[in-house]
């Protein structure tokens, strides 16, 4: 080739320079374990629902809900969003919505009739399911999916459980459990109401595997003294009579002793039925007491008043006495003798459910500690093919880990069933806040469910948390910081002053060009959810 | 200033682009369309900030002119590490001739052109901040004065990086170079010295002058496509941090950009014939010493005991600063 004067080689371009060879370090995609995720007792993948809800994909977002959980408008009105509690955003300003997000789509889906997953090829296997409880339609939905032919059998009267004899209207409206039941039995399960499973034992010969979610409903008694004129009736009962219209007579003075969940439901029931007074009497502190945040807070703005440290000693007719408590150095209330006396037209006693565990008589290999049933880690009882979970076996009692249970026992059955052990998910590593870039995620303030007015609330039996408009909602899905997940920001793409950093089609949309990677870490460090990794390179 | 009326809110207007945002609305380092004018092989040390931000200007200005650029470089580290005979990175026509003279070559060209009566081809200069405020500043205050049609671009990683790391007219204070040693009573460069060349630029007159820092990006490209808009002597400083230099992590250039403007120590604003008329407000402002401190060229302000005494002087610069551009966020 002819060149100029002086000239000996060809221009070429530095491409032919391969700067990757600098490199101690590469950066590597990941996909990181976010909070939310890890802190969902539905197993629920948080992250990508609502990457999908922040285009507007609402459908999308929804399928992917219900991958794991059917009942999305239920878990907007009673879960107690755990995964809000671990939110990295609470550190930067409030966590993100998640729970009002859910509800979203859960009312989106049933504007819109979108319909559950069909299921997968018979496999001509018959799973019982014994309790329609969220627990036990959880396992059967994704028994269903499977491919199992699934029965479930209940001995109440309508399908739900705790869903319906146990949680007030004003939290659940009934007509949206009623919709996400139906739309789950159209799968094609079975469902037996008024049937009551009395020998276990004989239907293990019919079916190849059995759930049991028959819940906790055995109201547990205190023993307390009293004349013949109390009015004394257990917190379940109530509940599950106003759920079915009824308006038992309180008396304008209701006292409710006990301190978890059924006891916020019950005084904040006993205010809609006409109580001027709703007294909670608990034996420990406001610390100490086993009722959710959110429901304490909403009884005190419905005017719940709550008396800590006392118990009840006796009742005489409308007189009360109440003995003052005090913590002793392990935490234990330990009476002082201190009595004072309160009036009372009703009390109301919600001292926790116990578990009527009579159907599993007959099969001695199952174990029973503390009233509770024993399974290991696939949710199996001691009795190879019977499962239990839900309030039956030893876990936090909610709506939520109840229908993890049905999915996690589900999945088990499953692999159970096909005798190949289900393989172990692996456990990717923790999307920690200290990992985020917080610098490009901007404040947005955390849009607040309307929730109807205390005074017009404690007279109506109506919803009290409303939803979210779209524009809120798409608001709120917005402000996930996408932990340890890429959310496609470009920022990795940007910021590469060798340009090594591709854009392709695929999970992640890109790629680093290891041709001329210097592995400087820029990419990694202005990340802003923390989904690149640097790893040595091998020496 | 960079304006993003958009309400968005998982990443505001900050990071490069967002599958959510318009297209229109992301920068231009976002596109797969961008021209990538500095290419991949250069030689530039892991973690460049003059790469990147080289980067940004041009592929800003390549779109800001349909294409149609040329670039003139004054001697440095960027002419050094992107054209090591035969190869080259650039990806536009692209000349270098002395590290003195990178205006005046640039005030030849645009004549040039204005002799062939070609008004759509535009001409961008740029060099580091020693052939800028040293070396070149009597050719670039004569293409100031004669209000040639070119843009000339700065990026100021503060001291002769190339050479070995020896104090420029932009090194700031108590920095340590391999000419200003940390000893005696008052370690690294003196202060009271140097230049400030924004200001000088600004005393000129010119029509627009302009500072950034690689950190913002999209106030970054705002900036270029606005003095392409223009005609006449145009002069944008880019603050961009240098690993080697500054004894930085390469994985912190983008923070420390960051750092500077938000300490108040490198200001960023805009202006036109000699007024301001814009500034980036500082959004969450830090004590100087957090810009400081992880870098090695001051690790003699933090050794025990610490010399407070340095970090207020540091800090009464960077205070002025914000009174004198009106930085706090309202």
């Amino acid at each position: 080739m002819d060149r100029p004067f002086a000239i000996t080689l060809d221009v070429k371009s530095s491409l032919a320079n391969h700067t990757g060879a600098w490199r101690t370090e590469r950066p590597v995609y990941v996909d990181r374990w976010p909070p939310c995720n890890k802190n969902c007792p539905a197993d629920e993948n948080v992250q990508a629902w609502l990457y999908a809800a922040e285009d507007g994909s609402y459908e999308t977002a929804w399928r992917r809900l219900v991958a794991d959980n059917p009942f999305p408008a239920i878990m907007g009105r009673v879960c107690y969003h755990p995964c809000e509690s671990a939110c990295n955003r609470a550190q930067l300003d409030r966590a993100v919505g998640i729970n009002s997000v859910e509800r979203f789509l859960g009312d989106e889906a049933i504007r819109h009739g979108w319909q559950l997953p069909e299921p997968a090829a018979d496999t001509g296997k018959r799973v019982l399911v014994v309790g329609a409880g969220p627990s036990g339609l959880s396992a059967a939905y994704q028994l269903r999916r499977l491919g199992h032919a699934v029965e479930i059998r209940d001995a109440a009267a309508q399908p739900g459980g705790m869903m319906r004899y146990g949680i007030p209207t004003f939290r659940l409206p009934r007509d949206v459990l009623d919709i996400e039941i139906a739309r789950l039995l159209t799968l094609g399960i079975e469902l037996r109401l008024n049937t009551l499973v009395a020998d276990l034992r004989a239907e293990l010969a019919e079916f190849a595997a059995v759930f049991l979610a028959v819940g906790a409903q055995l109201a547990h008694r205190a023993y307390i003294p009293a004349a013949q004129s109390a009015r004394i009736l257990d917190a379940l009962d109530l509940l599950g009579q106003t759920s079915g219209g009824e308006s038992p007579q309180l008396g304008r003075r209701v006292v409710v002793y006990g301190g978890g969940n059924t006891a916020m439901d019950a005084a904040r029931t006993a205010r809609r039925l006409g109580a001027d007074e709703a007294l909670i009497v608990y034996r420990r502190t406001r610390a100490r007491m086993p009722a959710n945040d959110i429901e304490v807070e909403e009884a005190v703005a419905e005017g719940v008043r709550m008396r800590w440290l006392s118990t009840i000693k006796n009742v005489d007719g409308s007189h009360l006495s109440v003995e003052r408590m005090e913590l002793d150095e392990h935490g234990v209330p330990q009476p002082t003798g201190e009595v004072e006396q309160l009036d009372a037209d009703a009390v109301i006693l919600a001292l926790g459910q116990d578990v009527d565990h009579s159907l599993v008589d007959t099969l001695p290999d199952i174990d029973i500690v503390d009233g509770v049933i024993e399974v290991d880690e696939q949710m199996m009882t001691g009795h190879p093919g019977v499962f239990a979970g839900g309030d039956m076996v030893p876990a936090t009692r909610s709506v939520t880990v109840g229908i993890g249970h049905g999915k996690t026992a589900a999945r088990n059955i499953d692999a159970w069933l096909r005798g190949t052990p289900l393989p172990a998910e692996p456990v990717s590593a923790a999307a920690t806040f200290e990992r985020l870039n917080t610098w490009y995620y901007s404040d947005a303030p955390h849009a607040v469910r309307p929730r109807l007015e205390a005074a017009r609330r404690t007279s109506e039996f109506t919803e009290v948390v409303g939803g979210l408009d779209a524009e809120t909602a798409l608001y709120e899905a917005r402000r996930c910081l996408s932990c340890g997940n890429c959310f496609g920001c470009d920022n990795c793409y940007g910021v590469c002053p060798d340009n090594a950093v591709l854009k392709i089609d695929g999970a992640h949309g890109y790629a680093i060009d290891y041709d001329y990677c210097k592995g400087c870490g820029l990419c990694a460090v202005e990340c802003p959810c923390g989904a690149i990794d640097m790893q040595p390179e091998a020496t | 200033m960079a304006v993003q009326s958009v309400k968005f809110y998982q990443v505001g207007s900050r990071a490069v682009g967002n599958r959510l945002l318009e297209e229109a609305l992301r920068t231009e380092q976002a596109s797969p369309a961008r021209r990538n004018a500095l290419n991949s092989g250069h030689r530039a040390c892991q973690g460049c900030g003059e790469a990147l931000g080289a980067r940004y200007v041009l592929d800003a200005a390549v779109r800001a002119t349909g294409g149609k650029l040329l670039a003139v470089n004054a001697t440095g580290c960027l002419e050094v590490f992107s054209t090591p005979y035969p190869e080259s990175s650039w990806q536009l026509p692209w000349l270098h001739s002395l590290f003195a003279n990178a205006p005046s070559v640039a005030s030849g060209v645009a004549a040039a052109l204005k002799a062939q009566g070609r008004d759509d081809v535009r001409v961008l200069a740029q060099g580091g901040d020693g052939g800028t405020v040293d070396i070149g500043l009597a050719c670039l205050s004569g293409m100031f004065e004669r209000n040639d049609d070119v843009l000339y671009v700065c990026y100021d990683n503060e001291a002769y990086m190339n050479t070995g790391v020896q104090r420029s007219g932009s090194t700031p204070p108590f920095a340590r170079t391999a000419t200003t040693e940390a000893t005696g009573p008052e370690p690294g460069a003196p202060i009271g010295q140097g230049k400030d060349l924004p200001r000088i630029a600004l005393a000129h007159e010119i029509p627009y002058v302009a500072t950034a820092t690689v950190a913002e990006l999209h106030d970054l490209e705002a900036k270029v496509e606005r003095a392409m808009t223009m005609r006449g002597a145009r002069y944008l400083h880019v603050l961009v941090p240098c690993p080697l230099g500054w004894g930085s992590a390469p994985a912190d250039t983008v923070r420390l950009a960051r750092l500077a403007q938000r300490s108040g120590l490198f200001p960023v604003f805009e202006a036109s014939h000699g007024e301001i008329t814009a500034v980036l407000p500082i959004r969450s402002r830090v004590p100087v010493a957090e810009y400081l401190r992880p870098q090695r060229r001051y690790a003699h302000l933090f050794a025990e005991p610490p010399r407070i005494d340095l970090l207020e002087r540091i800090q009464a610069i960077a205070d002025r600063n914000i009174g004198r551009y009106g930085l706090q966020e309202a």
